[in-house]
């Protein structure tokens, strides 16, 4: 199926979200739609799956234009689509899931289970789906409840299929596997529409790109575009991918964590002894699969664990653990893992957020009062040093993009003298400019002479900002290796394999990828 | 089953929504208006339906239609101009000082239903549902007449001293449940309910007792209190408008000045919002909870007070009159902000106030201004309703919602 959109115009009120949008996806090609956060992706693939009804234009399926006024049409025309977010019932089995809105029934209305079973079987054995049809899908892993999106899809006869960000979700092998899955349907003539805005992925799967900035398409290219070509397209200007870093010799020790354990409140061990120190000036990267520990280090850190810690952590040689969190904060910079869930108050202003954590001091109160001019002199001034992307400092802070509320969080944290930055995912789902310059900005911090530790699950990340790593897997620190180890290294470790085994097996040297590395701080 | 697949029509985020040029609270006043309107039509047919004379000229409706919508409109026009001459202006009154005693009447009832409205609206910007305003304000009360009656002060000091103890048994009482939240995670609205219980029968019993009984009385009420410990009246002896209301307005006032510009009440407002970053930001989560709630409970006791010290004078069991339940509903209709708590709680005052007259003088049953009032906010708790049933009127701007709503 040929699929064709010809001059797609959606405006919202003023903003013009997608502006006059050409987009030709050829049967059996992965076509990658490449932008920023906000771009207007999304709204593209909302009006094409018949979500969204556009102001101008058209869409055109095998030289015949055609309407659609709901997904139902886009359906029947062919079109499927995987969300972000999944949408799927979780106590339902992975067939009640596939046969849910297409239920085929025999005799008097019952549900005809086994076909449905029978069409995931088989449907999971040509492409190597490796899916259960009677799996209860709250069972399953991320990575195979979106293939269980795919099968949906397939089986309502999906000839295009929209894939929006479907690798944010998923840990670096789900990823090859899914990569692995796409290159299967478009052999088997299904055309693919990828959304994203990790450049690497695109690279490694694209057929063609299309990259899209402000609502307008500024660029084709193919998959052998150079990052840094695609990463300026998308952003309008050159952007800087690899993280400029001075070596710097590191002052002393300001963190240190001696056998520091914590059981979480289902009586499991999560953080298993782990011992490293943090030294003024350095950043020491915590590497390691999401849920190995991390999440529960950091909090232990600055008491917001809810389980039982034990072990020592001092800063500056004061004890971290018998302080509250409102105590640590008086001298760490705490820019959480999740920053809608902990972060920041959505319904609080970008000016209040900018204050949520200090608003108790002199700076900001007057004895009982808050002092509003002196809170809002400190948003303007933050928003113009981090440029956060906004209209006024007054605005909600759900009205940012998550790129411009990683700012206001990490602005937050660095808003005053600090001798130790904890930051957890500090650029999880940011698009590559604000990577670029949050990133800055912790090196910058690092330089300052503060100790910084960073906690992340994206190796490209460990890799460009650690001047030392530390590697966890189940709670145990498995080895501390310095910023220049190899990603191969790092990824046996990642997986288990003791320190000086995965070194002897992938080499110690500079990693030999040197292309990854610079594409480190995408 | 087949609505589950397809994504719901929100589904599709569109933060950049355009900016209206109208203010973002003229929607609410909006609402709450026909709300209000819309609420007096349905309360409009209950009344035509149940009024005798349209009864009767119903029997022969088929033969002369127009005696059923005649007596259909006397029956409305009259209840609701009883209504609200009982509650604004009495325009058969001789005198001026007749005509604007109903208006007195309304503030006079709108005292407690202000504060106790103010409590639930405080509590609710910290996250909590306080169900236990009827409790605090017996509380409250309890204590305020036992320090009015029972005891025998200085003048000013009397007054001070009651409305005080009023204040601190309403906190205690909320207090209470903010530290079995903060200490247990009890949920505040069982919790609440309870102490409802426990406060209203405990009442019954200590009206049983010596140091509550009044003297020559073998029915549960409690002595007069002192008149030093009386609210001074405002207009003289002729109105029972009391100092209360002026208190009231202030401490709207003062809740007003606590959310928006105090430091505790930045904490509340966060606590209310995300406790999660609250929580890592630094904020004492539990401890802003329970203070909370301890000042919630003093200003329901404090119109307790009002009751006690200012319109009642002695204590029965029914000395919170429901007060703390239609607080609930004001400080709902008041959008959970102090100034249009204090709008509401003169609304339900008037609505109270004229509901007595209506039914003296028209027989239509108070019950109507009962079911007025839920229906208010029940309105107001669906606005796309509103929105649907007065869309008639705005065909363009109604369609341009609906296609954006659903994203069709």
């Amino acid at each position: 199926m040929r699929l064709e959109l010809r001059g797609i115009t959606k405006r919202f009120g003023s903003l013009v979200a997608n502006d006059s949008i050409d987009l030709v996806v050829e049967p059996g090609e992965i076509h990658c739609l490449l932008g920023e956060n906000g771009a207007g992706k999304s709204t593209l693939m909302n009006v094409l799956y018949g979500l969204l009804a556009p102001d101008a234009g058209e869409i055109v399926v095998d030289g015949a234009p055609v309407q659609f006024t709901g997904p139902g049409d886009a359906v029947a025309a062919g079109i499927g689509m995987v969300h972000q977010h999944f949408m799927l019932v979780p106590v339902f089995t992975v067939a009640e899931n596939v046969m849910l809105g297409d239920e085929h029934t025999r005799g008097v209305g019952l549900l005809d289970r086994a076909a449905a079973a029978a069409r995931v079987r088989t449907l999971s054995e040509r492409f190597g789906f490796d899916v259960d049809p009677d799996a209860m899908v709250e069972d399953i892993p991320v990575g195979v409840q979106q293939r269980v999106e795919i099968i949906k899809a397939l089986s309502r006869d999906a000839q295009v299929l929209i894939l929006d960000e479907p690798t944010a979700v998923l840990t670096p092998q789900e990823t090859d596997e899914l990569m692995g899955i796409m290159r299967e349907l478009a052999g088997a003539g299904t055309s693919i529409v990828f959304i994203t805005h990790k450049l690497r992925e695109v690279r490694a799967v694209a057929d063609r790109i299309t990259v899209i900035r402000r609502g307008r398409v500024v660029g084709e290219a193919t998959a052998a575009s150079s990052e840094a070509e695609l990463a300026a397209l998308m952003v309008g200007r050159d952007v800087e991918l690899t993280v400029v870093k001075e070596p710097q010799p590191p002052g002393p020790v300001v963190l240190d964590v001696r056998d520091l354990s914590v059981i979480d409140e289902r009586g499991a061990l999560v953080v298993d002894r782990a011992t490293f120190d943090v030294r003024a000036g350095e950043i020491v990267a915590v590497a390691g699969v999401q849920g190995n520990g991390q999440t529960e280090l950091v909090e232990a850190l600055v008491g917001l664990g809810e389980g039982v810690v034990t072990g020592t952590a001092t800063l500056d040689g004061h004890n971290l653990l018998r302080l509250g969190t409102d105590d640590a904060l008086d001298h760490i910079g705490y820019v959480p893992e999740d920053r809608s869930h902990d972060g920041l108050v959505a319904t609080f202003t970008i000016a209040e957020n900018l204050v949520l954590d200090q608003v108790d001091t002199p700076a900001f109160a007057a004895g009982p009062a808050l002092r509003r001019t002196a809170i809002r002199a400190n948003a303007e001034a933050l928003v113009a040093e981090f440029d956060v992307r906004t209209q006024s400092v007054d605005a909600p802070a759900s009205s940012l993009s998550g790129g411009n509320q990683q700012k206001v969080v990490l602005a937050r944290a660095l808003s005053r003298p600090l001798r130790l930055l904890l930051a957890a995912q500090p650029t999880r789902g940011v698009d590559v400019g604000s990577i670029e310059f949050l990133h800055r900005r912790i090196v910058a911090e690092r330089d300052r002479g503060t100790a910084v530790l960073i906690v992340s699950t994206e190796l490209d990340e460990v890799l460009a900002l650690g001047d030392r790593i530390v590697v966890m897997y189940r709670g145990q620190v498995i080895g501390i290796v310095p910023g220049h180890t190899s990603r191969d290294a790092l990824g046996l470790m990642m997986a288990g394999c003791p320190m000086d085994e995965a070194l002897a097996t992938a080499g110690s040297d500079e990693t030999p990828d040197a292309g990854l590395l610079t594409g480190g701080a995408l | 089953m087949t609505t589950t697949v397809e994504p719901p029509a929100a589904a599709p985020a569109q933060p950049d929504r355009p900016a209206r040029t109208r203010p973002a609270w003229w929607d609410t006043v909006v609402v709450t208006v026909l709300s209000f309107v819309l609420a007096l039509a349905v309360g409009a047919v209950l009344i035509v339906v149940s009024d005798p004379d349209v009864i009767d000229a119903s029997s022969y409706f088929f033969a002369r239609p127009a005696d059923t919508v005649a007596a259909g409109w006397d029956a409305v026009f009259g209840a609701y101009r009883a209504l609200f001459e009982g509650a604004v202006w009495d325009l058969q009154a001789e005198s001026l000082g007749r005509a604007v005693r109903p208006l007195t009447e309304t503030l006079t009832v709108a005292a407690p239903l202000i504060v106790a409205g103010l409590s639930v609206a405080l509590a609710f910007k910290a996250g909590l549902f306080n169900i236990g305003a009827e409790g605090q304000i017996i509380v409250g009360a309890t204590l305020a007449g036992l320090v009015g009656f029972g005891l025998d002060l200085p003048v000013g000091l009397h007054l001070l001293a009651a409305v005080l103890a009023g204040v601190l048994g309403g906190a205690v009482w909320g207090g209470i449940v903010g530290a079995l939240k903060a200490r247990t995670g009890a949920h505040e609205v069982i919790v609440t309910i309870m102490l409802n219980y426990v406060a209203r029968f405990g009442l019954a019993y200590l009206l049983t007792t010596e140091l509550f009984r009044r003297p020559g009385r073998n029915d549960p009420i409690s002595p007069i209190v002192d008149g030093d410990a009386q609210y001074p009246l405002l207009l003289g002896e002729t109105y029972r408008l009391h100092l209360g209301f002026l208190v009231a307005l202030a401490a709207a006032w003062g809740v007003w000045w606590l959310l928006e510009r105090s430091v505790i009440g930045f904490r509340f407002r966060a606590v209310g919002a995300n406790p999660d970053a609250a929580r890592a930001a630094g904020i004492h989560v539990e401890r802003n909870l329970f203070l909370v709630m301890a000042i919630a409970g003093g200003l329901a006791g404090l119109g307790g007070t009002f009751q006690i010290l200012g319109t009642e004078k002695a204590l029965t069991t029914g000395i919170s009159a429901g007060i703390g339940f239609d607080a609930i509903t004001v400080a709902l209709l008041g959008r959970g902000s102090p100034l249009g708590t204090v709008l509401a709680g003169i609304l339900f005052g008037a609505l109270r106030a004229g509901g007595v007259t209506m039914q003296a003088r028209t027989g239509t049953p108070i019950d109507i201004v009962l079911v007025v009032q839920s229906l208010i906010v029940l309105f107001i708790a669906a606005p796309p309703l509103i929105r649907t049933i007065f869309r008639i009127r705005t065909q363009g701007m109604g369609a341009m919602q609906v296609s954006k709503g659903w994203g069709a």
